[in-house]
């Protein structure tokens, strides 16, 4: 592992990336792997592995109860994996980082703490036509215990979202407009500035949180600039752990809401008679948390951080326009948003081969990808496929993974002629 | 091709994966069973035609949208239980799921052998991830003949 200098580097050496992933060497029916899956979950660096065992053998114990010294070890880890996160994203406090489990979980959080004390019947909750259904369901699920209404802002036949119409279907009805960073499904990078400024315009009552599940691997993000309130994200599509994340979100609504969950940790005192909460951020937080893995989500900033984001950015979109160009070129293959921003997600149709077909065929080449409706069903309905295959991009990947896929495409093609 | 791509995607089931059988709307069927997929949204209809006793299968058909798998599997279904009793046709898919989700031993064997053209999708066994589209038509159908028109599509998961 080289050290990581305190600037920023410039480029990303992928070959050395690849080097710290020991999954990489793994083999698929015989083939090298070709992992074209990191919108799904992406793979872990050796760093990350290393900090999740370091903890079991060196400092393992409960976090924020023993007055013992490995207790006090994993909760000062514990406690700086949250200072990484709150300054991975350009948070004002630590304070306002939530751990969950992830992205979903930090959406249901904010729905049934938040949205329960706010949404009234008649209001309007926002999202738009791109979301994963994990930004639809909490938002339906509100909607229908409150008799509050689920407004869709559309997207056009690139896979955007129609600002116009965004902004039309604000006003002071809306409490909650919700919206992806980038589309799982489509790779679309959405204008959350702009995006968080119009519904400051027009629905003064409104909330905006950002499902940045898609957006935090792939960009710098800075939820100060974004001027959003909520921001969501996963550790483990930022080659961190699994069933790990954060809900990071202003003070002063934290502050004002409710807490979720009931148990340890999340309480001041306790009597029969009456319960005193913890303040923020441990009021959400009842419960012996995952702590290896909140260590090693740190260590996964630490990792994203140390590469650049700038460069990360910058190497998986000279990827994705060599990806883009060479799907393109492949008679019968269609590719599904084409956005004039994307990141990282290289959805396809391939004429006359259902994608489950493709996915087996590519699977047995090596190459994984994933097939479906990627948890976005209205997107399918929306450019009217069942499903599409999607291969999206990660730090590890190279113009030889692209070149595989073609391959596969084409024996694909092959198979079905 | 490697020979285990080849004995998934065999010509026939290519075949009806591309043109399958049986694929018309029967209105006055005496089992309207809808299928769904909920992983992969692959979706049909399965429509049985009894004779008069209930018991022998006169007329199957399936419309639906799906993988080559899925398709040719509710297409090959279609035509062999045409003409089987309900307990022939139940058989039949135990024989045939023993068959794409056990290993090759004596006993798969001796159901490959028993189920005629059924065995084409002996391949499958080699792809756990595609048993659900080949057994799709055959949970519609299972459930149409044992639990009667029911009003929920039947579901693989």
């Amino acid at each position: 592992m080289k050290t990581l200098s305190a600037s920023t580097p410039l480029t990303l050496d992928v070959q050395g990336v690849r080097a710290e992933y020991p999954i990489l060497g793994t083999k698929v029916h015989g083939k090298p792997l070709v992992y074209l899956d990191s919108a799904a979950s992406a793979q872990k660096p050796r760093v990350v592995i290393d900090s999740e065992r370091r903890v079991y053998e060196q400092m393992y114990a409960n976090v924020h109860r023993g007055v013992h010294d490995l207790s006090m070890r994993a909760s000062d880890a514990y406690e700086a994996a949250r200072g990484k996160v709150a300054r991975f994203i350009g948070a004002p406090s630590v304070k306002e980082v939530v751990f969950v489990r992830g992205t979903t979980e930090a959406i249901n959080l904010v729905a049934q703490t938040y949205g329960r004390v706010n949404v009234k019947p008649g209001d309007e909750i926002l999202i738009t036509a791109l979301e994963h259904h994990a930004n639809i369901v909490p938002w339906q699920m509100l909607c229908e215990e409150k008799g509050a209404k689920l407004l869709v802002a559309p997207i056009n036949d690139a896979g955007e979202v129609e600002m116009d119409r965004f902004e039309e279907l604000l006003s002071s009805r809306t409490k909650i407009a919700a919206f992806a960073h980038v589309s799982n499904a489509l790779g679309t990078v959405l204008d959350a500035e702009r995006m968080t400024a119009l519904v400051r315009e027009r629905a003064k009552n409104a909330v905006v949180l950002v499902d940045g599940a898609q957006g935090v691997p792939h960009m710098k993000v800075d939820v100060t600039s974004i001027g959003c309130d909520f921001y969501c994200f996963s550790a483990h599509k930022m080659y961190g752990p699994s069933g790990m994340g954060a809900l990071w979100g202003r003070k002063t609504l934290l502050d004002a809401m409710p807490p979720w969950q009931g148990g340890g940790d999340m309480i001041l005192t306790v009597t029969f008679e009456k319960t005193t909460y913890a303040e923020t951020p441990f009021k959400f937080e009842a419960g012996t948390p995952n702590i290896a893995g909140t260590i090693a989500f740190g260590a996964s900033v630490d990792y994203l951080t140390g590469l650049g984001l700038d460069a990360v950015a910058a190497a998986e979109h000279e990827l994705l326009v060599y990806g883009t160009d060479a799907l393109s070129s492949i008679p019968g293959v269609r590719l599904i948003g084409t956005a004039a921003r994307k990141a990282s997600v290289l959805s396809f149709v391939v004429e006359g081969v259902h994608p489950h077909d493709a996915g087996s065929i590519l699977d047995y080449e090596g190459v994984a990808v994933r097939t479906g409706h990627h948890c976005a069903q209205p997107v399918m309905d929306r450019f009217n496929v069942p499903a599409t295959i999607r291969a999206s991009l990660g730090v590890y990947n190279t113009r030889e993974d692209i070149d595989a896929l073609v391959r596969g495409i084409r024996k694909v093609q092959e198979i079905f002629a | 091709m490697s020979s285990d791509l080849r004995d998934l995607y065999q010509d026939v089931i290519l075949d009806h994966g591309k043109r399958p059988r049986n694929a018309r709307v029967v209105e006055d069927a005496t089992f309207i069973q809808p299928a769904y997929n909920p992983l992969c949204g692959d979706k049909g209809t399965l429509y049985l035609s009894m004779d008069p006793t209930g018991r022998k299968i006169i007329d199957a058909a399936y419309v639906g949208q799906g993988c080559s798998i899925s398709t040719a599997s509710a297409s090959i279904m279609t035509d062999f239980v045409r003409g089987k009793t309900r307990e022939e046709a139940l058989e039949t898919f135990g024989l045939f799921h023993d068959m794409i989700t056990a290993p090759p031993d004596e006993a798969t064997h001796r159901a490959v052998a028993d189920l005629g053209k059924l065995s084409v999708f002996s391949g499958v066994a080699e792809f756990p991830a595609r048993v659900k589209c080949a057994t799709l038509a055959w949970h519609a159908l299972k459930a149409a003949l044992t639990e009667g028109p029911a009003p929920a599509p039947v579901s693989t998961e």
